[in-house]
């Protein structure tokens, strides 16, 4: 073999690996579809996705999971209400204002606080967000949709403000300086000059963080309270989709249809996000700010 | 003594006359908009490193207690209620390292062939898609991944090969981006040297760029490891056992975990008021574990930010 076909093949193989983040998405579809599209032998489509009652252990078992899917809508609207300003806000901080030395302090907390792990912020929410919560308000529970979405939007935050951040720094400097040059203040160079061009990456920047506190996990299971009924309040428990796979999971008889109505709702969350990914996606590479000459 | 305005039919007039008068005199009226502005960034600023400080400290003062060497070396006993919690911490080391031993080739891999080879093109679009989409897999759909593929199809059962390789694709997205930016940061002038040299190209990735993108590529994976070893929901179904009353002899074994054992103490355990302690020394031990490791990778990064030769 000589040197030439030798690269080659190297060339190839890495080609290979570089696939595998492809092929695991694909064998992702093929366990959730494998396990979770039988259920549609035994329950309509429709009524699983529209359906009010989630009873998978009654007799007969009723699978509709619109509750469930409400639920994860709600606390993950409520959760980027929360995320968004203080995510965004911190990012500007970190990129226009702040002295150097706050700069890192503050760069390394947000860093800490995307690495502490959703099942000790979970722990935290219910043992002393969720007393303190039920006390205050005099609520008959403190886990609920407002404790779950601040826990939430406490696991949103570094995501939106780390992308954010980027999408500031992007911003060319001439703008700015050009900003500075007409007599604005920074202020009104922040808000009118460097924002608006940084616009579709902070918009990538939300759409990541929404899309991340809907597949949270640990947090919903642990504070959002489980119950699968609509809302009526936001005092109001809830039983997010995560928590429902999670916390029936080890209960459901394998291959059951409660079992597959699991995976169902899996492959239901896993399309949300992938439409959420897609979206940042396409916006951050459609609105690229490319050279200094496009805004 | 400045003058006051009370908020009351004629005062509200003069008020608002007092705001008109601010607005008109507009480098003032700019200025207090930028001192609000800079007042709300900076509380916003505040309210996140409090609350991170809050958390931490929170879990340190309730934590701290229970922690004593038989804590972390013993076997839990009296169904969990006392004891320690040494066979969950051994379960998470195994399952981190297992996880980055899966995660790091593949991730370094695909990098090099994004970074070193690819052309701008369809297919390195829809690989860099890929691992977007990768990256925002919820972590409770991992979970259901390993339980469908590794768990039920392949026949590992619930053991520590099935959550390894599901934690190991978990962190691919994070060291892929880590190892690409550190591939990045090596000048070009290096490889073209090189090659000038005469040398071929994969011997250039492997003599010149890759030692030169190693630390880079460490950090990033140390990051990966700290993800790894605080994921619960991925190992749920696929690894972690409820209680085991001996350490795992083989790869097919389930173990105990520090995240799931935490969040069993918390919700299923006996006496789960009279744990708590127990439960807030759990949750310390791994919070510490954690940002340990998420520490040593940052102080890593800023020291070679600042020791850099290029």
């Amino acid at each position: 073999m000589n040197r030439r076909q030798k690269e080659k093949l190297i060339k190839a193989i890495f080609f290979v690996f570089a696939l595998i983040s492809v092929v695991i998405l694909g064998l992702i579809v093929f366990s959730l579809f494998r396990e979770g599209l039988p259920l549609f032998k035994k329950v309509n489509i429709y009524d699983f996705i529209f359906g009010l009652e989630w009873y998978p252990t009654a007799d007969p078992p009723l699978f509709g999971i619109f509750t469930l899917i409400v639920a994860s809508i709600i606390v993950t609207i409520f959760a980027t209400l929360i995320a968004v300003p203080l995510g965004v806000l911190s990012a500007v901080y970190i990129s226009e204002i702040a002295p150097q030395v706050i700069k890192e302090i503050l760069k390394s907390s947000i860093e800490l606080l995307a690495g502490l792990p959703s099942v000790v912020l979970g722990f935290f929410g219910m043992v002393v967000v969720a007393p303190w919560m039920q006390e205050t308000f005099d609520l008959p529970t403190g886990l609920n949709i407002v404790n779950a979405s601040v826990i939430l939007a406490i696991m949103a935050i570094p995501t939106i403000s780390s992308i954010a951040e980027d999408a500031l720094y992007a911003v060319s400097r001439e703008f700015k300086e050009a900003s500075y040059a007409l007599g604005a203040t920074k202020f009104e160079t922040i808000t009118r000059v460097i924002l608006p061009s940084a616009l579709s990456g902070i918009l990538t920047a939300v759409i990541l963080g929404m899309s991340r506190a809907i597949g949270e996990t640990m947090v919903v299971l642990m504070v959002a309270g489980g119950a699968a009924a609509l809302p009526e309040s936001i005092f109001d428990s809830v039983r997010p989709m995560p928590a429902s796979i999670a916390a029936e999971m080890g209960e459901a008889p394998y291959r059951s249809a409660h079992y597959q109505a699991l995976f169902a709702t899996g492959i239901v969350l896993f399309f949300m996000t992938m439409a959420f990914n897609l979206i940042a996606d396409y916006i951050s590479n459609k609105f690229r700010q490319v050279g200094s000459g496009t805004l | 003594m400045p003058p006051r305005y009370p908020l009351k039919a004629k005062g509200y007039k003069e008020l608002t006359n007092v705001i008109n008068k601010i607005k008109d005199n507009s480098m003032q009226w700019r200025y207090f908009k930028q001192k609000i502005f800079f007042g709300a960034v900076r509380i916003s600023a505040l309210i996140i490193v409090l609350t991170l400080g809050g958390i931490v400290f929170h879990i340190i003062f309730n934590g701290i207690g229970v922690i004593s060497w038989d804590f972390i070396t013993k076997y839990p006993t009296d169904s969990m209620t006392k004891g320690g919690i040494m066979p969950a911490i051994i379960g998470t080391l195994y399952l981190t390292v297992g996880a980055i031993s899966v995660g790091l080739p593949l991730g370094i891999v695909s990098a090099i062939y994004l970074t070193e080879y690819a052309r701008q093109g369809k297919i390195v679009r829809i690989i860099k898609v890929g691992i977007n989409c990768l990256a925002g897999v919820p972590s409770v759909v991992f979970g259901l991944f390993g339980l469908g593929l590794f768990v039920v199809f392949l026949k590992f059962g619930s053991s520590i090969l099935a959550g390894s390789l599901t934690l190991g694709f978990l962190i691919l997205p994070t060291i892929i981006g880590a190892a690409e930016e550190a591939l990045k940061s090596v000048p070009q002038t290096f490889r073209e040297a090189s090659l000038a040299l005469g040398v071929s190209k994969w011997q250039t990735i492997f003599r010149i760029v890759l030692p030169n993108a190693l630390p880079g590529i460490m950090t990033g994976s140390i990051l990966g490891i700290g993800r790894a070893a605080g994921e619960t929901a991925p190992i749920m179904f696929t690894a972690a056992a409820y209680f085991t009353s001996k350490l795992p002899g083989s790869i097919f074994d389930e173990v105990m975990a520090l995240p799931y054992h935490i969040y069993v103490l918390a919700t299923a355990g006996t006496n789960i008021e009279q744990t708590r302690p127990i439960q807030f020394g759990t949750a310390l031990v791994l919070v510490a574990l954690v940002l340990g490791i998420d520490l040593i990778a940052i102080v890593i990064r800023s020291y070679m930010r600042k020791q850099k030769r290029w």
